[in-house]
């Protein structure tokens, strides 16, 4: 079945069958009328791109290139994104109108997803209803008395898996607005009595902090998108003792892997190498997974290969056994993890390297209790200074840092601007010449 | 400096570089009211580890997540006075 089949009416002012068959951009500016596009577009678009609420504008001509776009759905401002070469521009909003589904030939949809990449352009993967859907069904998180929250934004991996849940199970769902506090979120989930709420550790320590932690009382709670630590499973145990707290492995590149639900972090190694709907192996130190819920290809990169000739897709997330568990160590690439907002260092070090006092610098992940991982950035100057503790040369480095700072708040999404900046005389580089990155 | 004003200069130095305004640092202000998000709270608890040498967070057993900026102080001073003691005991 196509998603949609479930509208008894439409969004799009009798407009949707003008996107039949076309490549589209979701680029609403509300959460809601984005979810409704997708449940109408499922089925009546060949391919549609969701993209999240932080995409940088600068980015938007080479997703539209890469994706083959020739249609944008937007919500109130019909010409919002502004100045991109797109034929076809359609409004959609949330006073669905009654409406006969059009004849429309229907199309096998493709989900494309945006994730991180290296240079700060982010990369496409496509996805299908049917990959996205394969970890959902039956159990006890279906059924009407089912209330879902979700801390997340429904236009990531993680917030699209409890959208399409709510939708699937015949649930509610009870959406976050960008511009509300959490402590608003929780009092509006309990108002509306949640049972089921989602959020990466990080959204879950700051619920914790806000004195509405205690207005909902949920019976399943659930972490994806971060390494959740002892600390937070036993928080979170103490202040929902009724609840059920899972914690799952899931990329928007091999989709849901398992959940874990005994409370403890890590996993069961058990779990590796038995048969199933998800193959899982380790080799060299990191977590690969095969499924029917990996994303199908990386669009528009012919270099990127999502999965290797076995079908196994390389998590890039470290592990190490230890007993009879398995244990996430951070990733491999030096991809840094903020609270569920994934970065990478070479897009830090290349604005930090244009300060004119820089030689060079390394960026690293640092841990944090709140956020799960922060930007430390390791800087060597060209004239050192600061460390001979001359009080003039301290301050001159202490401008610098400032000035660092600037740089980065200027050219950076906010959580990509270091938390700390340390003066180094020197950093390793490895045999082949490249910088030497901790294994977070 | 006492760690109580370590904390508010920190915190008025991070405000300061995300060009935000502070309410009142009184002892009941609600840390997510003050206008700094999660974010800021875990580059307050990176650069206090800093200043003071010591992450009460990763280092305690007692699982805490403080609401108002007085649990947060208390929280420090505490875990202050517990290394103290431990340090004593240790020499």
């Amino acid at each position: 079945m196509a998603l949609g089949e479930l509208v008894q009416g439409t969004g799009f002012g009798g407009r949707l069958v003008e996107l039949a068959g076309r490549s589209v951009l979701v680029a609403t500016r509300d959460q809601l009328t984005a979810a409704l596009a997708l449940i109408e577009l499922d089925g009546v678009a060949r391919r549609f791109v969701i993209c999240p609420p932080d995409l940088a504008s600068e980015h938007l001509p080479s997703v539209i290139a890469r994706a083959g776009v020739d249609a944008i759905v937007s919500d109130n401002d019909p010409d919002h994104p502004g100045g991109l070469d797109v034929p076809l521009r359609v409004r959609c909003t949330v006073a669905i109108k009654p409406a006969e589904a059009p004849p429309i030939e229907r199309h096998q949809t493709e989900w494309v997803l945006l994730t991180s990449g290296t240079t700060g352009a982010p990369k496409l993967l496509v996805h299908t209803l049917a990959t996205l859907t394969g970890a959902i069904g039956g159990g006890p998180h279906q059924g009407p008395d089912v209330v879902w929250g979700t801390f997340y934004d429904i236009r990531r991996y993680g917030g699209l898996q409890i959208f399409l849940r709510a939708v699937l199970g015949s649930g509610s769902f009870v959406l976050s607005s960008a511009t509300e506090s959490a402590g608003d979120y929780l009092l509006r989930l309990g108002a509306h009595g949640v049972t089921h709420l989602s959020g990466t550790p990080s959204h879950w320590r700051r619920a914790l902090m806000s004195p509405s932690a205690r207005v909902i009382s949920p019976r399943y709670v659930r972490m994806s998108g971060e390494i959740a630590d002892q600390a937070i499973l036993n928080a979170l145990h103490e202040c929902y003792p009724q609840a059920s707290i899972g914690h799952a492995f899931a990329s928007t590149e091999a989709g849901v892997g398992f959940e874990v639900t005994d409370g403890l972090e890590g996993f069961p190694a058990s779990m590796i190498g038995r048969r199933g709907d998800v193959d899982m192996k380790v080799e060299e130190g990191s977590l690969r997974i095969r499924s029917t819920r990996n994303a199908v290809r990386y669009l528009g990169e012919d270099d990127q290969v999502l999965a290797a000739a076995d079908g196994f897709v390389d998590t890039g997330d470290m592990v190490e056994r230890r007993g009879d568990r398995y244990y996430f160590l951070g990733r491999r690439s030096g991809l840094i993890n903020i609270g569920g907002l994934k970065v990478y260092p070479e897009e830090i070090e290349a604005v930090i390297n244009r300060h004119p006092a820089v030689r060079m610098s390394v960026v690293r992940s640092k841990r944090s209790p709140i956020t799960g991982s922060l930007v430390a950035a390791d800087v060597v100057l060209k004239v050192p200074g600061g460390e001979q503790g001359h009080s003039s040369g301290s301050d001159q480095t202490e401008d610098v840092k400032r000035e660092i700072l600037q740089l980065c708040h200027e050219h950076l999404a906010a959580h990509k601007v270091p938390a700390t900046i340390r003066f180094v005389q020197a950093l390793d580089v490895a045999a082949a010449g490249k910088l030497a990155r901790n294994r977070a | 400096m006492s760690i109580r004003l370590t904390i508010v200069t920190e915190i008025q130095q991070i405000a300061e570089t995300q060009k935000k305004s502070l309410p009142p640092l009184t002892d009941d202000l609600v840390l997510l009211d003050s206008g700094l998000d999660s974010l800021a709270i875990a580059i307050l608890v990176a650069r206090l580890e800093e200043t003071l040498g010591f992450d009460p967070f990763t280092e305690s057993d007692d699982i805490f997540y403080p609401v108002t900026l007085g649990d947060f102080i208390r929280f420090y001073e505490n875990a202050a006075k517990t290394r103290s003691v431990d340090s004593g005991r240790a020499s």
